[in-house]
Formats: structure tokens, sequence, C-alpha cells
């Protein structure tokens, strides 16, 4: 795929621009017809700390970064030195960066890239109301082969609502770029031809899940900001109104995931979204839906951990808790988009499932999905809709948790008479009364335990692809670098299974045993530090003997290179 | 409204209102009376009981959801309010009472309690106050006084002033406040049925005896005494409250002022949102 892609990044002081420019630049691709993905890396500091956008473009749909860059445009050098580790550079790699904005660092120096000056912020100073981070936009976008006239009109789209002084001030920066890229040499990489027309969309994983909670029907949510979920929240403030929902900002977390129960009492689809250390406040609110059969959702976006982490990148480990979490036995439903196009129907699945169950549903996304933003192939059309199983019989004979086969028990909502039953986080029998009984504790753990065992999840428990003895598992993010290193791998001739697991719990262990079947050698991927998946699957089911995990934690992705190295490294194992 | 509220007591069986639990509160609790005056005041504004919900956190008073026959929800502790808060933001169309003492409301719930003043949800909040933890077996709360050694926890006393929850509560920007004392169940009623009358947030403090746990609050009876009058005026409920021994009774403050929106009417569709996707070209 390495080939068949163009990898580029902007990187400059928080503030300067980095992120709009890499945004404008997919949008531009984009109308171009090409597929695309921009990737956030930040510093913690709102204004002056570094800020890379990662770009990858190309002809195929691509969803995850290559291993090294191509292009790395640099506007400032400020902090630049903490990329190190996550801008790849090498030989054939081309550096643009302004001689004003002093030396390269040692890193970029030492790469064998080569740099090119371009004074951008002397051309600032020469054209009044330009700006360095436009003309690096038009710059890039000459120099990559994008459209110049598409550019611009990408560029007019995004600011035409702030007026036509802004507009021509952009302009005029997207020509300044243009010709200055005309005076550059060649790229060795060249960016590849569009594909045909296909419908496709511009979305980040964040704005995605907020599009799945209302195609699946969610009119409620509670929240409170944090980084890197707080865009879900703001785009829902949006559209949630719009379609007669409603949004409220809370005063914490422990609110907001109470909030969202109350509405979820009273028949409205809620779901609050946060990250790590407020799932953590959320926990013990979990345990009281498990207990009270309240369906809700909860999307914790992932960063670094434990406690504050990093909260501007990316890591693989709240699955624990989100499986684990809250005390007592608290089943409920834990699912990981493993795409940013998969947040909508992982979301949506999310809503019905927990609707349908009357059970919590944690969603794990990440920063890489969530604040990633791409060009993809539209999703699919919505299959997903909350759909709880009301009581029709509200007469004497009703009794909320009433114990049944597959374990849901019809339920009332405020309003239908004849229903009125107190929900409670207390032990309770069939009708809601609390007990402290052993046999009325254990006769609903049995029935809340059933319900999740008794459903019928369907295929959409993982995505399975590919054959062969050799098998990549991995969830969520991780996914879709482990895609192109199978992709890779293949266009070698070596099959290798790909299984991604998209319901992490309850967990399907006899399809995913049926699946693992075949498999000799197989490789586990996740982006933890302590093996959390790992862990998790060896306590359900026995893994192949010749099983190895390649396991870091954030917030330095696994590539796909790595992942396919290993692979490789796996079968040489055994051969040895 | 009381002369009709009083009339509709006599006349509406206030049992209806009333499920066939058995409270788990000591004899003697003042919870009962609130229990009481609540069905009454529920009865007398003709609500049904299926319109109805009460929720609340965990303490004595929070189990009093389930001895009524409206829907209830029983929560976590501290929590009463922002349950609440989405279920009354949510359905509109119900009544919607959040319960409990004063450890789950002024302690662990206190932020909530804050920014339920602020957030002004269309809801009722009554805090039955008994200044003591009693479903722990008599800890200090924060609205017990400072040299309370009945604890095994604080023996040498709290040290600190008591939380006061009306000056919070007005200072917080709660639209109507009132106190009122669980063994006047007349004027509990009344006041319970005009906070429940009342749109936006209304809060009632409820001085609700502990006798298990603090036998010297049945002396109550002989320090309460009515005194408040409703004002819209800041200042003036201020003054009032600089004045108050704690046990004055009334409605101190009654000034409406929007309330938090509530779900609107829709204006477009998804899909015309999910379109805005698409790539222009």
């Amino acid at each position: 795929m390495s080939s068949d892609s163009l990898s580029l990044a902007l990187i400059g002081s928080g503030g300067a621009g980095v992120m709009t420019a890499g945004q404008t630049l997919l949008d531009a691709a984009a109308a171009c017809g090409l597929y695309g993905l921009m990737t956030r890396a930040t510093g913690p500091q709102i204004r002056g700390g570094e800020a890379a956008a990662i770009l990858r473009l190309s002809s195929e749909p691509v969803e995850c970064q290559d291993d090294r860059l191509d292009v790395l445009l640099a506007i400032d050098w400020n902090k630049a030195e903490r990329f190190a580790d996550e801008l790849i550079l090498d030989a054939n790699s081309r550096i643009i960066a302004d001689p004003g904005q002093g030396q390269a660092p040692e890193w970029v120096r030492t790469s064998g890239a080569r740099v090119l000056d371009v004074p951008l912020s002397e051309l600032v100073k020469n054209h009044r109301g330009t700006r360095a981070n436009t003309i690096a936009v038009g710059l890039l976008s000459h120099w990559i082969g994008l459209d110049n006239a598409r550019t611009e009109n990408t560029v007019r789209g995004i600011l035409e609502s702030k007026g036509a002084r802004l507009v021509d001030a952009a302009i005029a920066g997207l020509q300044l770029g243009f010709s200055q890229a005309r005076e550059l040499p060649e790229l060795p990489q060249t960016l590849p031809a569009a594909g045909a027309a296909r419908e496709r969309w511009l979305i980040s994983g964040n704005e995605a899940v907020g599009l799945g909670a209302l195609r699946a029907g969610v009119r409620f949510c509670a929240a409170y900001p944090i980084t890197p979920s707080t865009e879900i929240q703001e785009w829902l403030a949006v559209h949630l109104p719009a379609v007669g929902g409603t949004l409220v900002q809370a005063e914490d977390e422990l609110a907001s995931i109470n909030m969202c129960l109350g509405a979820s009492f009273g028949g409205v689809p809620a779901i609050t979204a946060t990250s790590g250390p407020g799932f953590s406040l959320m926990v013990e609110a979990l345990g009281l839906a498990s207990q009270a059969e309240i369906p809700m959702v909860v999307v914790d976006v992932m960063r670094g951990g434990p406690s504050t982490g990093i909260p501007t990148r990316s890591e693989q480990a709240d699955l624990n808790i989100a499986i684990h979490g809250a005390h007592g036995d608290a089943p409920r439903l834990v699912l990981a988009p493993n795409s940013i196009g998969d947040c909508v129907s992982t979301t949506e699945w999310a809503v019905h499932l927990a609707e349908a169950l009357q059970t919590p549903a944690v969603v794990l996304s990440d920063q890489r999905l969530g604040q990633g933003r791409a060009a993809i192939p539209s999703p699919p059309p919505a299959r997903w809709q909350a759909q709880r199983k009301l009581t029709t019989d509200t007469g004497e004979s009703f009794r909320r948790f009433a114990d049944s086969s597959d374990g849901i028990s019809p339920m009332s909502l405020p309003g239908m008479a004849g229903g009125e039953y107190t929900a409670t986080g207390l032990s309770h029998m069939a009708s809601g009364r609390p007990s402290a009984s052993g046999s009325d504790h254990r006769r609903q753990l049995d029935k809340r335990r059933r319900k999740l065992q008794a459903f019928d999840f369907g295929k959409q428990w993982a995505d399975i692809e590919g054959d062969g003895d050799t098998a990549v598992l991995t969830w969520g993010s991780t996914t879709l670098a482990a895609r192109e290193a199978v992709t890779r791998l293949r266009a070698k001739g070596q099959s290798v299974r790909l299984v991604s697991i998209r319901l992490l719990s309850p967990l399907d262990t006899g399809a995913l045993e049926e699946a693992l079947a075949p498999v000799k050698r197989l490789l586990i991927v996740e982006q933890s530090h302590g093996g959390q998946f790992h862990r998790y699957l060896r306590s359900l089911i026995d893994l192949p003997a010749h099983t190895r995990v390649l396991a870091r934690p954030g917030p330095l992705n696994i590539g796909p290179g790595e992942i396919a190295r290993a692979i490789q490294s796996l079968c040489l194992e055994e051969a040895a | 409204m009381s002369s009709a509220v009083e009339k509709q007591i006599s006349i509406l069986g206030h049992k209806d209102f009333k499920s066939d639990y058995k409270p788990v509160w000591c004899a003697g609790c003042g919870d009962f009376g609130v229990l009481n005056a609540l069905t009454k005041a529920m009865a007398a504004l003709e609500l049904q009981p299926e319109n109805v919900a009460m929720i609340a956190g965990i303490g004595c008073s929070s189990r009093i959801p389930a001895y009524t026959s409206v829907y209830g929800f029983h929560g976590v502790h501290g929590r009463a309010l922002p349950l609440a808060a989405g279920l009354a933001i949510s359905r509109p169309d119900l009544t919607v009472i959040a319960t409990g003492g004063d450890g789950d409301g002024f302690s662990i719930g206190g932020n909530h309690f804050l920014h339920a003043c602020r957030r002004n949800v269309d809801m009722t909040y009554l805090v039955m106050d008994n200044t003591v933890y009693g479903m722990t077996k008599g800890q200090a709360s924060p609205t017990t006084e400072c040299d309370w050694t009945g604890s095994k926890l604080s023996p040498q006393g709290t040290g600190q002033p008591p939380l006061q929850p009306l000056e919070i509560a007005l200072a917080a920007g709660a639209p109507y406040i009132a106190r009122a004392f669980s063994n006047s169940p007349n004027d509990l009623a009344r006041t319970m049925a005009e906070a429940l009358s009342f749109r936006g947030f209304s809060f009632v403090q409820i001085l609700s005896p502990c006798i298990t746990f603090r036998p010297d609050q049945l002396g109550w009876k002989k320090r309460v005494h009515a005194g408040f009058e409703a004002t819209d005026n800041r200042a003036a409920a201020f003054a009032a409250l600089a004045d108050d021994d704690g046990f004055t009774t009334g409605t101190l403050y009654r000034a409406p002022r929007p309330c938090h929106a509530s779900a609107r009417a829709e204006e477009t569709t998804v899909q015309a949102i999910q379109d805005q996707f698409g790539v222009k070209t």
C-alpha cells in the first residue's frame, strides 16, 4: 500500500493553524476524488505547544498512517523534537522549512531527508493579510499535484460564511503557495491518480459516533467536556435539538451518566461521551444501570492512562475497566468500532443492543479514531434502531423484572398507568421490591446474565478476513494497521487471517474458537502496556500454543510495517 | 391556593398514592410525616400516579419512592438530582420529585445541589433534614451542629459550622425556597403542593427528626415557628435568613425565572444532517 499513497505532515506551534491547514488539504484531496486520513498529534498546551497534522492520501480507501513520511512541512520548529519517535523520515522524504525559523532539529537533520527552504514568514510579512498556514496549503496542494482550482474552491467553501475579505486573503495566500511550489524540485513520490468517482464522506470518528447515535434514535445526551471526546458532545449539541432531542452540559461525569439514566428511565434513548478519567467516575452508575436494567450508552474515547495520562494521544488501555469496572457482578455490553466509518454503525449497534437488552453499553473509541478525520467510502445506511421491549400488560400481574427464558423483562415507562414501579440499585425481586434474600439476589443475577448469553448477536461480533493458519487478532483502531499489514503480506503471496473483535463483551467464545480453529500461529496486537486484551482472551478461551503479543502503550501508534514484521518473525520462529 | 389545598385534602383519598411497602423507618421517624404530607399534596393537586416520578439517592429518606404508588427511581448515593433532571428535561410532561436526606443532598450530592439551583429544571427537591446520618447509624452530617458529640466518628464534635441549605440555595440561584416541619402535616402538605405547582426548581428543606440517633430532636416541636414570608427580593430573603434560627418555616423566596430548556420540536431530519458529510466535488 505504501507506494500507492502519499504521506505528509504539517507541524508548528499550537495556534499556528496546522490542523486547519491539514483539514483543508484533506478536503481538497477528497474534492479531487482521492481518499485520505488525517490524524492529530498535539501537546497538552492550548496555545504554543507542538502540533502535527499527519495526512495520508490515496486512490483507495486508507485509514491508517504509513510507517514513514514523504513530506514534512514545518511552519516552525517549536518543540518539534517531541515528534522524533512518530514522524519517521528517510532519504526519500522531503522537508519544507522556513530558514527564518532556525535550524531543523537533529532527528530531521540525521534522517537523510532533503531539506528545501521556503521563506514562509517573509512571504507573510510582504503580503498583508496572508497566513503561513494558507500558503503552506497552496504549496503542498500544488506540489503533490492536486488541482489548484479545486483547492481554491474548497477554501472558498470553508470560509464563505466569514466574509469576502477573508476569502480573498486566503486565495492570495494559496496562490503564493502555488507559485512557491513551482520553484521546488519535483517530489520523488507522485500522488496516486484519483479513482473512479464514488460517493464518499468526509467525517471524523467523533462526528461518526454522534451520527450513529442520532441514526439509532438517541434523543438525549448529558456530558462533561473532556479531551479527546468533546467533539462528540459539540456535534450533538448542534444536531440533537434539531431532531427534537436535548443535550445538557452537566456539572461533572457523575451527573452526566445519571442524567442519562433518568432520561432513559423515562423512555428516551440516551448517550454520554467521555474519556478515561471521566469514565472512571461513571463506573458506579454503570453498576446501577446494570442492576436497575436501564439502557444507555457510554462512549469512552480512550487516551493515555492511568489517571490524567496523556489527554491528547491514543491508547487502548481502558479495556479492563470497560469490561470489569463496577463492584459486584455487573454485566454490560462492550463494543469497539474498528474504523472511522465503523464508528457510525457500531454506535448504532450499541444503542440497539443497550435498548433491546436493557443493559448499559460501552463504546470504546480512542483518540486516533475520534480525532482522526477521513475521506471514506460512505458507510452503509442505518441498520440498527433503538427498540425497547415495553410491557403491554400493566395490570395486577405486571412484574417489572419478571423472569423469562431470554431474561428480558418487558418494561413500563412513566406515563403508563398500572406500570408504576421503583427502579433500584438494591437487589430486588421480580416486582422491583428490594430484597436481601440470597435466592432473590441469585435469581436476578442469573436473569441479567442470561439476557446477554441468550441473545443472538449475529455475525457482527467481529470482522474476519482472509484465511490461512497464521492470524492477527486485534480490536478497535489497531485493526486499521493490522489490516494493512495483512494486505501487504498478501501482496507478497502470504496468506494471513485477520480477526478484529467488535463485540468485546459478552465475547462470543464459540465463534472466536471457530475462527481460530485452523490457526497455528497467532499474533495479538493491542495498544496497551499490560496486554489487557491478551489477558482477557486467555481468561475466556484457550489460545493457539504459538501465540505472540505485540502490545505497546500509547501514544506511539503500532504501524502496519511493524505488524507485518511481527507476523513474519512469528512464522520464522516456528520454522527455526 | 392554600384553601383549595385544604379542601382537596379532605375530599381526596391520599392513600391511593401509597404503596403497600412497609417503610424501613424507625417508629417515630419524622419521614412518616413527610410521606403522609406528600401523598396528601399529590392527591390535592389531582395528579395521576403514572404521571409522577419520585427520584432518590441513598439513605433512610431516599427509600421514600418505593412507599408511594408513583414511578420511582432509587439510584446511587448523592445522584438523585441528576437522575431527576435527566428525566424532567426529557419528559416535561411528568411531575418529577427528587427526594433525599441531608447527607445525600448536601454532602456527597452537594455539587449537584448547587448546579440544580442554577440550572432551574422544572422539578421539586424535598430534603428530609435530620442533621444526622441515620442509615449508617448516627454520624454527623453537613447540617449537624459543630459541638454535637453523639457520633463515634466525631467524639469531640465536628468543629465545623453547619451548612446552611437555604442560604446556599438562595446564593446558587434557586427560584423557589421553603422550609417546613414534618410534624405539621397540613402546613407541610400545603408547602409541598405549592412547590410542586411552581414552574421551575423548587427546594423544600423539611425538618424531619431522627429520634433514634438524635432523641434531642423531640424538642424541635417547641422550637419550630412560622415566620418566612414569600418574597421575590433576594436581599429581603437574605435578610430574613440573617435573623433565622434554623427553625423558621414558610416560603422564603419565590421568584420564577426561565427554566432549563427541554426537548424542542423537530426542525430537520437525521437524513438531512447525514447528507452534510457527503463530499462535494
